[in-house]
């Protein structure tokens, strides 16, 4: 790009030594953290007597906050798997060229802004269960106390199964139809395959936000009912 | 002993074929020794002799991949140390924890260290992907060490949900109830999945826990998961990582 850029410097010892620094200083975070607060040790564990709330190790809370909105095959099991395909397919699906090495917004709108909200909703949602969550998964502030115990009274009710097959042909159709009528170019700079993928595993990740949306403001527990599974 | 002496006697240390047989060159500060220095040492040669300036703003990395590896190298070391003190079994394992905690000298730092750690290379791992992907560095021609660190990433998790089981105590075991009872969800292979072809004695969640319930088998297999089958995943995949840095055309810059 410019000479600056390309300009380059010797690893020893100017990298080696801000490596060695940033060794230290975790080293030292870490040892101070260790002698301030102890690793949680509780009772030993009876499978008779349950916890209440129990929650996963802070970094799987997100899912567990999702069991509110989806039955577990969904929360538990599809949405990670689909998250991690998805990243990984990161790559293959971007095919700006532009952006590359270097901190840049406006000439990735599209890849940045998609990636930082699927991340921040990871993050909200753990802050959700992990400060929000009490005694039977209640909502709970983080200066109320866990001991009045609170029952969920909201009556919740289900689309019918030809109104949730309508809206999910809606949802997905017009979400595949629109950006390739209206985005300008958008569909063709992908290709067929890749706006296929890119689409789809966008609509799915919108989904998500929605149905919470859905289920906390109009009470809809599924959007499809079908014998098998419940979405 | 007197200054002149001193050194004269370093200097023959420095000039035995001991030494130089261990060292190959002298530490002045030459460009030739600049690169002897990354090139004849096996911990550093990982690095290029040389990267663009940009690959030194601390602002650019901020450093979370090496902090991701030096954490996974405190937890390899602090976990060894561990395992002196540690038995995998159900009517040991609660009680060495506290054993770790009330009598063996340094033991609950130890076990605070490896903690932490871990809470943070999970952390520092996120965020290192975050700052790959706003670099743009998953971009031709480094699309496939994307992908390796996405693995890298399951893996850490992983690693800490494996771990999180072992002290065997009322938060890890309901922890991990609620991790693995979503398991048995899964579509075909779970018993409560939908379409499930299963029953509980045979689903993938009695395969990962060596039961129906999370008794000495599952509190095994995730210790064996957790200290040898994990890490080498791991260790192989972070080798391929960090080769594939190098062969990719070094750290991402500026077309």
């Amino acid at each position: 790009m410019n000479k600056r850029e390309t300009h380059s410097k010797y690893v020893w010892p100017d990298l080696v030594i801000m490596e060695f620094l940033t060794a230290v200083a975790l080293t030292v975070i870490l040892m101070v953290w260790a002698l301030l607060v102890n690793a949680p040790l509780l009772e030993m564990a009876s499978p008779g007597i349950s916890e209440n709330p129990s929650k996963a190790p802070w970094y799987f809370v997100g899912l567990q906050e999702l069991l509110v909105y989806f039955d577990p095959w969904i929360a538990g099991v599809m949405i990670p798997i689909i998250i991690v395909l998805c990243l990984m397919m990161i790559p293959y699906l971007d095919n700006n060229p532009e952006g590359s090495g270097r901190y840049s917004f406006t000439i990735r709108k599209f890849a940045v802004l998609n990636f930082i909200f699927g991340f921040s909703m990871w993050w909200l949602l753990i802050l959700a269960g992990y400060f929000f969550r009490g005694p039977n998964w209640q909502l709970y502030w983080p200066w109320e106390s866990w001991e009045a115990l609170k029952v969920t009274e909201e009556s919740l009710w289900s689309l019918s199964t030809e109104a949730g097959v309508a809206s999910l042909i809606i949802y997905f159709g017009l979400g595949m139809l629109l950006p390739y009528l209206y985005g300008k170019n958008f569909c063709k700079k992908l290709g067929a395959f890749r706006y296929m993928i890119v689409m789809i595993s966008l609509l799915l990740m919108y989904a998500v936000p929605i149905k919470i949306f859905l289920r906390l403001v109009f009470n809809i527990k599924y959007v499809l009912v079908t014998p098998w599974f419940n979405v | 002993m007197r200054l002149k002496t001193k050194i004269s006697f370093l200097n023959r240390i420095k000039d035995s074929r001991i030494y130089r047989s261990i060292f190959r060159h002298d530490y002045e500060d030459t460009k030739k020794n600049r690169v002897l220095q990354i090139r004849s040492n096996v911990f550093l040669h990982l690095h290029p002799v040389k990267m663009p300036e940009h690959a030194f703003r601390i602002r650019f990395t901020w450093c979370l991949g090496g902090m991701t590896f030096f954490l996974f190298l405190v937890e390899v070391i602090s976990g060894l140390l561990l395992m002196f003190y540690y038995r995998p079994i159900t009517e040991y394992a609660y009680t060495d924890m506290r054993y770790l905690r009330f009598d063996v000298p340094f033991g609950v730092i130890l076990r605070n260290i490896h903690r932490w750690a871990a809470h943070l290379m999970v952390t520092t791992v996120i965020l290192h992907m975050l700052r790959v992907f706003l670099t743009g560095s998953y971009k031709p021609p480094r699309e496939f060490n994307w992908v390796v660190g996405v693995v890298l990433l399951v893996v850490t998790l992983l690693l800490s949900f494996t771990g999180y089981l072992l002290p065997w105590d009322q938060l890890s075991y309901w922890a991990v109830t609620v991790g693995t009872n979503m398991i048995s969800a899964t579509p075909l292979l779970g018993n409560e999945g939908p379409f499930s072809l299963v029953n509980k004695y045979n689903d993938i969640r009695f395969m990962i826990l060596g039961g129906t319930e999370i008794g000495t088998n599952a509190l095994l297999r995730f210790y064996v998961m957790h200290i040898v089958l994990l890490p080498v995943i791991g260790i192989i995949f972070m080798a391929v990582h960090f080769w594939r840095i190098r062969k990719d055309g070094g750290i991402s810059r500026p077309l």
